[in-house]
């Protein structure tokens, strides 16, 4: 052993040096470790961006596609439908879509892209049952006046056609629309938002 | 504000106690070499299987229909999952290099030999246990070499009489190595034999400490009480365990920070070769991962040549140098029973083989010799000659013991320093 006597900076130093280096390292060897827990390829994979023709749809009829393991509904509206929606308003909790549950591109009284297609994520803002379509009359029983619409039949809530919230039901906000784009007239993909909208 | 905090929990619980008896204040020998890293190193090993194994449960399915995709899942799709089953994979071989590196150190110094034999009956007990458990976990991927090494392994228990054939239906779960089989070794795996092995390691190390380290001299730091003059003593201050009942020569340093230390240095350079195979060579040739392991298992068609991870090699190579099937079995659990009672086949009271005959020095390198001509024969495809040279090896393999016995009783030693040389 040497003699020569303790330089206590020295030694400060190498324990500070020493202590970082091997810290750094056990942050590193964190990394795979928390990293892993992140949705895998499957899962994103099946996480997918999807893809639906929806020239086969006919007016007033509802599509159900599955995006993330969720339901999202394709509604192709007539013009009556259209001009119904502004009826009502007075009678919705937030008619403008205030509240953050659509892309920026669809906030508006159709909230949707094109005014002919409605996409949602056909999950109800309560406690996410899964509303029925009620049409051709069969809505005005829960809401008078109003001929069509989702109601969603484990807790009464009821939205409009284009997923807008009733006042005075337990759903708290408007039905979400998800992000889609148009690749052409006839195809949607859902899952992302076309580049600069 | 800190001292209270610590008061206030030492109050509670012997936190600062336990460390100073068990770490900051234990007298370890202060010329303990190399070869006593590897303790560290095992335990730094068992963190490693236990942490990357439940990551790796995460992912993993159980089942015959499914073990095999989700491991492939794993390696491809789980982010990270590659490294995660790679550092696992490494581990079982590293684990076993670090402990029979352990073992080795335990038998050249003479640390089996009294008072530290139950310390050795422990440490063979988390030998077998860790043998049990890399077997099940070899089990695990549903690979080809999963199967028939199951299939071979579990076979060995139809060799005892009458109840054998029963025994292996029973192990089993059903009339051949199946699903059934793969989810009882899987819940052994993750459950069983890890909770066994941690409370063993634990026992192991609470006997350490009580009759304390042994050191490449062989000679006692802890002398009997009164025996010593203040001038003889340690100037390290030692927990009051220690020195209520001993006089501590000054030979030692504390565990803390000394020894502690140098196993980090240790652990620097065998995370250097740990992370080599890992990230470059995680098969290392088909030894740590053998190759018909990437093919799913199949009952109907054995791989061509069938042999166990390394580590098993050995103890494979004798059960095959026994031209029947009884006899093989038993001298392969005989040669594991052995090394177990070392501590009462060795009558010396002389520990290191710096101290001991020629004689046993030669007898211990043959030893070592054996072992690995026994790995080398029973990891390679047979051939006459090597069942010839496996069963002299396999004689000379239980007649290191037999010389032991014999020798150790009237041994010719070197006479002992008084204090541990430099």
């Amino acid at each position: 052993m040497s003699n020569a006597p303790v330089d206590n900076n020295r030694r400060r130093f190498l324990t500070v040096a020493t202590s970082v280096v091997g810290g750094v390292g056990v942050i590193g060897a964190a990394v795979p470790f928390i990293a892993s827990w992140n949705p895998s390829e499957r899962a994103k994979a099946a996480g997918a961006d999807v893809e639906v023709d929806i020239s086969k749809v006919e007016p007033g009829q509802l599509l159900r596609v599955e995006w993330r393991s969720k339901p999202v509904w394709i509604v192709r509206r007539p013009a009556e439908t259209l001009a119904d929606l502004a009826k009502h308003e007075d009678q919705l909790k937030d008619p403008n879509s205030e509240k953050d549950q659509q892309p920026e591109f669809a906030r508006n009284q159709y909230r949707s892209l094109k005014e002919e297609y409605l996409v949602l994520v056909g999950i109800c803002t309560h406690l996410g049952c899964s509303p029925q379509h009620l049409k051709g009359g069969a809505f005005a029983e829960h809401v008078q006046g109003v001929p069509e619409g989702f109601f969603c039949p484990c807790h009464g809530s009821k939205f409009d056609m284009a997923g807008r919230v009733f006042q005075s039901v337990p759903a708290p906000s408007n039905m979400v629309v998800p992000p889609y784009q148009y690749v052409d007239d006839n195809t949607i993909i859902i899952g992302s938002e076309a580049e600069g909208a | 504000m800190w001292k209270n905090l610590l008061d206030w929990i030492e109050y509670r619980i012997p936190m600062m106690r336990v460390a100073n008896m068990h770490a900051i204040q234990y007298p370890a020998p202060k010329n303990m070499n190399f070869w006593y890293v590897f303790g560290f190193l095992a335990t730094i090993v068992l963190v490693n299987q236990i942490v990357t194994g439940i990551w790796l449960t995460m992912s993993y399915e159980p089942s015959a229909e499914g073990a095999f995709a989700s491991v492939e899942y794993i390696m491809r799709d789980v982010e990270f999952g590659w490294l995660l089953r790679y550092m696992h994979s490494t581990g079982a071989s590293a684990f076993f290099i670090v402990v029979y590196l352990h073992m080795f150190r335990g038998m050249i110094y003479g640390s089996y030999q009294k008072p530290r034999e139950l310390l050795w009956l422990f440490g063979m007990f988390i030998y077998l246990a860790l043998m049990a458990e890399a077997f099940m976990g070899y089990v695990l991927p549903w690979g080809q070499m999963s199967y028939w090494g199951a299939q071979v392994i579990v076979s060995l228990f139809s060799a005892i009489p009458v109840i054998g054939p029963d025994l292996v239906i029973w192990i089993q779960g059903d009339y051949v190595i199946s699903g059934a089989t793969l989810n009882r070794f899987f819940a052994l795996h993750v459950i069983a034999l890890p909770l066994v092995i941690v409370i063993l390691v634990f026992l192991h190390i609470v006997a350490l400490h009580e009759v304390g380290s042994n050191n490449p001299d062989g000679i006692e730091v802890k002398r009997k009480k009164g025996s010593l003059t203040e001038e003889e003593k340690t100037k390290y201050a030692m927990h009051e365990y220690y020195t209520n009942k001993y006089d501590i020569i000054d030979d030692v340093v504390p565990f803390f920070p000394h020894i502690v230390l140098k196993d980090l240095i240790a652990f620097s350079v065998f995370l250097l070769g740990f992370t080599y195979v890992l990230f470059f060579n995680p098969e290392l040739g088909g030894y740590f991962l053998e190759h018909p392991n990437f093919e799913i298992a199949n009952p109907l068609k054995t791989p061509e040549h069938i042999f166990p991870v390394w580590y098993f090699t050995p103890f494979y190579a004798i059960l095959k140098a026994v031209p029947d099937k009884l006899f093989g079995v038993i001298a392969m659990f005989a040669a594991i029973i052995c090394l177990a009672l070392l501590p009462w086949f060795d009558r010396s009271s002389v520990r290191s083989w710096r101290y001991r005959s020629g004689l046993h020095k030669v007898n211990l390198l043959v030893f070592a010799a054996v072992f690995i001509v026994l790995g080398y024969l029973g990891g390679t495809p047979q051939a006459p000659w090597k069942v010839t040279l496996s069963q002299v090896c396999t004689v000379m393999y239980f007649a290191f013991f037999a010389l032991l016995i014999i020798y150790s009783k009237n041994e010719k030693t070197k006479p002992l320093p008084a204090r541990i040389t430099k």
